[in-house]
């Protein structure tokens, strides 16, 4: 005759009425349920006591039911002031009214009881919100690694060209992208693009951007008419209210000529000798409304001239006054001709400092930086004078086990070269040295943080560039290993990392900003084996 | 790209020798040490066989030095065949080959005794 029931969460499914074996003459009493604000409530946990349904002066839709289903007496179960439940009584078997002494008995049966359900319903939530966090997170790892997937691993090596990129996801994985495509007759593709939206959907609008904007520029030398065609295909499948600003520019890398198109992405700058300009292009995000058309800017790049496309992660960011980073001081720091040229480590140092280096990333930060290096003319015979030409640029997510992408792609990289089988084996090694300490101590085995790679070649040297995320760290100075201490256990087996790298190669070169720690291991192409 | 580890010990004349295979990093530190003590079950000294190995570390070089550290502890001779000649030189520079006898081959190492 009693039925006990719990309040439930709204989004609970409600629970059967529980299978017991009942004496004789007995019957279960079907739970009604106490909807927040009605009278009862507030007269149960008023009270806190047993009540008897005759004697209440009110009226309410819970209290109406119960009569129907024959509840004589409420017992409420309180915990912390909330009202978790309440047993339902019907009347006795002896017919005989609830005595004070039967009130008392639940009253005290019902504070024991209160307690014990106040914990079970504690541990329900904490079990569901540990459920739904996980979920979450294992969301997040799958939006990554569709996104980091998709990503360009490597830099076009053009001859003439600087071509860099930086890509730094938010924790919560937003759906920024960027993407070089080859097309014929010297041109490159630029693509830079943000989904709106996070997560796991924003990742597959992404990926599914990415191959229509691959596919339709192979078909369309324009553009505009990439970006319009991509609009098209994007309409009917993209989920609603979900658009993709996108910059798509056609790069002529033996005339320098730059023909762009823009579906409602930020603007991009180019700097040349005649200052800051924006290269502006009208157009609506992709995947808003069909029949949308998309105007065309050209621009020619000089040598010297670099032009920046960025996403809204480095707009948009505030600093802890909540001032937002802007397109004015983008712009700024854009006209300021950073050290060794590097645009991307001056931009990203530029808005660490700016937001500050402990806050949270509010949305991913993505940079495409473009910079002409030299006519054609001039760096086609770049080699010969003696200055470096890059071979190959790339990353590896900071994982155990990838310095061995590393050495594959340097070893490929350089295979052209000749290099002598000794010396090219001794790279390899010293490679695979530089990138797992970068791996494990610069990026600290977090694998969302890339090691850049960048090999170059002279006529006289091969050097690779190894860059990590550690350069606030102090590196200690490579001291030859003692095996006999070793060996007698007086000091650890390991400790042979820093010292094979400076037997392996020709010269180390090492630099450091408060950001970015590299390492230049120089090989040289003739010499003593 | 790992290749993975594997250890696997077989009977020569004069001890176990110990072959390898694959990528000699952190990760063959169980694999290698428990050959080591299946090589050392019998007397004699136990010779390792790189072959098959197609990268060594620093990570798997100081592993291998664990294993020189113990087998000298316990008077166990310890010795190498099958390295390729980038890692004979790393195994000299690094003063491995000092403490471990380097051979070209197994019927080499068998000859030396």
């Amino acid at each position: 005759m009693v039925q006990l029931l719990r309040r439930r969460k709204t989004e609970e499914a409600p629970s059967e009425a529980p299978e017991t074996s009942l004496s004789p003459g007995t019957r279960v009493i079907d739970a009604v349920p106490i909807p927040p604000g009605d009278p009862l409530e507030t007269a149960l946990l008023s009270t806190g006591a047993p009540l008897e349904l005759a004697s209440v002066e009110f009226e309410s839709e819970a209290l109406q039911t119960m009569r129907e289903r024959g509840v004589e007496l409420i017992v409420p179960l309180i915990g912390q002031g909330e009202l978790l439940g309440a047993l339902y009584l019907g009347p006795r078997l002896s017919d005989q009214p609830y005595s004070t002494d039967d009130r008392h008995l639940l009253g005290s049966l019902a504070s024991q009881v209160a307690p014990a359900m106040k914990v079970a319903q504690l541990v329900r939530e904490q079990q569901a919100e540990a459920k739904e966090r996980e979920r979450i997170q294992q969301e997040l790892q799958v939006a990554a690694l569709i996104q980091q997937t998709l990503l360009p691993k490597e830099l076009p090596a053009i001859p003439g060209w600087h071509v860099d990129a930086f890509y730094r996801p938010a924790r919560a994985v937003g759906g920024d992208f960027y993407d070089f495509i080859n097309l014929e007759d010297g041109r490159l593709g630029v693509v830079i693009g943000d989904v709106t939206d996070k997560g796991v959907p924003a990742a597959l609008v992404m990926a599914t951007c990415r191959s229509m904007l691959r596919a339709a520029a192979q078909r369309h030398n324009s553009p505009s008419a990439v970006l319009a065609d991509v609009n098209e295909a994007l309409v009917p499948e993209i989920p609603p209210a979900m658009f993709v600003t996108c910059l798509y520019a056609i790069i002529d890398t033996n005339e320098g000529e730059i023909v762009l198109a823009n579906a409602g992405h930020n603007l991009p700058y180019v700097r040349s000798s005649g200052g800051v300009v924006e290269l502006r292009a009208t157009g609506m995000p992709l995947g808003l409304m069909p029949g949308m058309p998309y105007d065309e800017r050209t621009y020619r790049l000089e040598r010297g001239d670099v032009m920046v496309l960025t996403s809204d992660g480095i707009t948009e960011a505030h600093n802890v006054e909540g001032e937002m980073y802007g397109f004015g001081r983008l712009k700024g720091r854009v006209a300021i001709r950073p050290s060794n040229d590097d645009m991307v480590a001056a931009l990203v140092g530029d808005l660490e400092s700016f937001t500050g280096a402990d806050a949270e990333q509010e949305d991913d930060i993505t940079l495409v930086v473009v910079r002409r290096t030299a006519s054609a003319k001039e760096s086609a015979e770049t080699f010969r004078s003696g200055d470096a030409e890059v071979l190959a640029r790339f990353s590896v997510p900071s994982e155990e086990g990838n310095e061995r992408i590393a050495i594959t792609k340097v070893s490929e990289a350089v295979g052209h070269l000749g290099l002598e089988e000794a010396r090219l084996e001794r790279l390899k090694t010293a490679v695979g040295e530089t990138v797992m300490n970068a791996i494990e101590h610069g990026n600290e085995n977090r694998a969302e943080i890339p090691v850049e790679i960048e090999v170059r070649a002279t006529a006289a040297s091969v050097s690779v560039r190894v860059s990590d995320q550690g350069g606030d760290k102090v590196i200690p100075e490579a001291e030859t290993p003692d095996i006999e201490a070793k060996l007698a256990g007086e000091q650890t087996p390991r400790g042979w990392g820093l010292f094979l790298i400076g037997q392996m190669v020709d010269e180390i070169k090492t630099e450091s900003n408060d950001k970015i720690h590299t390492v230049e291991l120089v090989m040289n192409r003739e010499g003593v084996s | 790209m790992d290749d993975g580890f594997g250890a696997r010990v077989s009977w020569g004349d004069d001890g176990g020798v110990v072959h390898l295979t694959g990528t000699v990093n952190r990760l063959a530190k169980d694999g290698l040490e428990s050959a080591y003590e299946e090589a050392t079950s019998k007397p004699g000294r136990v010779l390792i066989d790189f072959g098959e190995v197609d990268y060594i570390n620093s990570t798997g070089i100081a592993v291998i030095v664990g294993v020189l550290a113990r087998a000298r502890a316990e008077g166990r001779e310890v010795g190498a065949f099958g390295l390729s000649d980038h890692y004979r030189e790393v195994f000299q520079i690094t003063r491995l080959a000092d403490f471990m006898a380097i051979y070209e081959d197994e019927d080499a190492a068998s000859a030396a005794r």
